[in-house]
């Protein structure tokens, strides 16, 4: 489904800043699969979204969606296989739009798009449906502002948009980073939802290893722009996070550093 | 001096011309979150576009598509610069201004050119004049600029509706999501950037016919005005849907062109000058940009 095959990627290249931020790193999705993975800063776990989505391009290697090779494709050219949910609440919606607005734009992801009107009365009822499935109250409101919602119902949003055209890879970006605790489980509860009802292939970065661990079907631990650990089927659904952890310094040989996601660990 | 009816009529007259520009101006700053200076360069374009070809013997209709035309390239130019050639937006409108003071002046052959009747040329102005011989001029033109701006409030509302409209729009918000949703920004941007600029050639087109020439200065301040015209119409209505937002450009425009007009006409009494308007212009969108912050302010020495 998506294969990235002996890719690197530099910052700064040829600079005295020049950072080797992504190395040799191989990995192979299968379709279904539900991916977590975890790091500290500066792993590389966004760098490894950005170059699927073509924010990025690697310096060397290729990368393979759906056994199609989109390396060089600019992200708005490999956008149709894929759907993206960004921290930043503001990021993955059009703020100043109406939620319909917002999903009129997602609908015709993959299509040309031209003079017609954007929206018409079959759409708006896929819509409501849509919503109304989701039970956060917004199917009533469909042509109010996006920048009028809470941050989780941007959020949510932001995921129905993201997997109203059946992507092939949906990478979510600690989507629910930016929430407060209750609403970041019920954002969670619906990526879940979503990805099981629409059998998505799905690659998310997290911060909190019980989340990592909960959710998914496999699990990527990063450092320093690889991938260290690779862990899935029974011997993940065993691991506790004090396993995961152990088995990190064994690798590494140095503790995993990343407050936020010890502080999350401490408090369950 | 003039009475006061005389008076509201052309200051609406004028308004109504600068909503025109205020709509363009719209476009940019307000959709595509694109500060464009190409304004001051694009404005005085339209109307030297429009002279160029009332001088070949073309008719006012073919002058104001060529200037709408010709105001659209200026924006691809200043939207290449952008997103080709990496530019900030801010530097590309200016370069894009600078190098049209140049072209305007080619086009136009010297700094001012008049547009006369008497020397044959027409205007819409004069052929509605001549159509309606017996309805008094200066009403025939009010109506005629009404029913202008509401068509292009109209069709520029059904075109921030449709699928290009939607995307146009959404990049302002978020370039990222764009991209993910399989649009292009870049192309967005410069379809954008383009239509602006083809309103504001078009308002410079009309404005040259309203007032009989066409004079290389008169863009300077153009896209300050604009924005004036823009900001003062959201004090003045609320909402935030479309339809309500071009209206509040429309209205902006129009009060705006008042408050200007009062300032011209009276503010001799405290010593205001034709040339101190620029001035007037700057303060006015100054004050009305840093009042909700000195309000914040105030608030929190209370």
């Amino acid at each position: 489904m998506l294969t990235l095959e002996k890719v690197n990627k530099y910052f700064f290249r040829n600079t005295l800043d020049e950072r080797w931020a992504i190395r040799n790193l191989d990995l192979r999705v299968q379709g279904g699969e539900f991916i977590t993975i975890v790091g500290s800063n500066g792993a590389g776990k966004t760098t490894v979204l950005n170059l699927i989505s073509g924010n990025f391009f690697p310096d060397s290697g290729r990368v393979f969606i759906n056994s199609e090779e989109v390396t060089k494709y600019p992200a708005f050219r490999r956008a149709h296989y894929l759907g993206r949910v960004f921290q930043n609440t503001y990021q993955g919606t059009a703020a100043s739009l109406t939620i319909e607005e917002n999903f009129a734009i997602a609908f015709r992801k993959g299509k040309p798009r031209g003079l017609r009107i954007a929206i018409n009365d079959s759409m708006r009822k896929r819509f409501k449906t849509k919503l109304s499935e989701v039970g956060l109250g917004l199917e009533n409101r469909l042509r109010d502002r996006v920048g009028l919602l809470s941050g989780g119902q941007r959020q949510a949003l932001a995921l129905l948009m993201a997997t109203i055209g059946d992507p092939k890879v949906l990478l979510l970006d600690e989507h629910t980073a930016n929430l407060d605790p209750k609403t970041a489980e019920k954002i969670m509860d619906l990526t879940n939802q979503l990805i099981r009802n629409d059998h998505l292939t799905a690659l998310m970065i997290t911060h909190d290893l019980s989340e990592a661990l909960n959710f998914g079907t496999r699990t990527l631990m990063m450092d320093g722009g690889e991938i260290v650990l690779d862990i899935s089927g029974e011997g993940r659904k065993k691991l506790t996070i004090p396993e995961l952890l152990d088995r990190f310094s064994e690798t590494r040989h140095k503790q995993f550093a990343e407050d936020r996601a010890l502080l999350s660990t401490a408090k369950k | 001096m003039e009475s006061i009816s005389d008076f509201l009529v052309y200051s609406v007259q004028e308004g109504l011309l600068f909503a025109i520009l205020a709509l363009g101006v719209f476009i940019t700053f307000r959709c595509l979150n694109f500060p464009d200076l190409t304004v001051d360069g694009s404005y005085p374009l339209g109307a030297a576009v429009f002279a160029f070809m009332t001088y070949r013997g073309f008719g006012p209709f073919v002058g104001m598509a060529a200037a709408f035309i010709a105001g659209a390239l200026a924006g691809l130019m200043t939207g290449a610069l952008n997103t080709f050639s990496k530019i900030p937006a801010l530097l590309s409108g200016i370069l894009t201004m600078i190098c049209l003071y140049s072209i305007n002046l080619r086009i136009m052959g010297r700094p001012n050119i008049s547009l006369s009747e008497n020397l044959g040329h027409h205007t819409v102005f004069s052929l509605l004049k001549n159509a309606f011989s017996g309805v008094p001029e200066t009403y025939l033109r009010l109506i005629f600029l009404m029913g202008l701006v509401l068509l292009l409030k109209g069709l520029l509302d059904l075109f921030l509706h449709t699928e290009i409209g939607l995307a146009i729009r959404a990049t302002g918000d978020s370039e990222s999501l764009v991209e993910v949703q399989g649009i292009n920004p870049d192309k967005t941007k410069l379809i954008g950037v383009a239509v602006s600029n083809a309103l504001v050639a078009l308002s410079g087109a009309m404005f040259a016919q309203y007032q009989g020439f066409v004079d290389i200065n008169m863009g300077i301040g153009m896209v300050v005005a604009g924005l004036a015209s823009v900001i003062v119409g959201e004090v003045l209505v609320r909402g935030r849907n479309i339809l309500f937002m071009t209206l509040q450009v429309v209205l902006g425009a129009v009060v705006y062109r008042m408050a200007t007009a009062i300032a011209l006409n009276w503010g001799y009494r405290i010593g205001f000058k034709p040339y101190d308007l620029k001035l007037f212009t700057g303060l006015l969108v100054i004050f009305i940009l840093s009042f909700p912050v000195i309000k914040e302010k105030m608030k929190g020495l209370k």
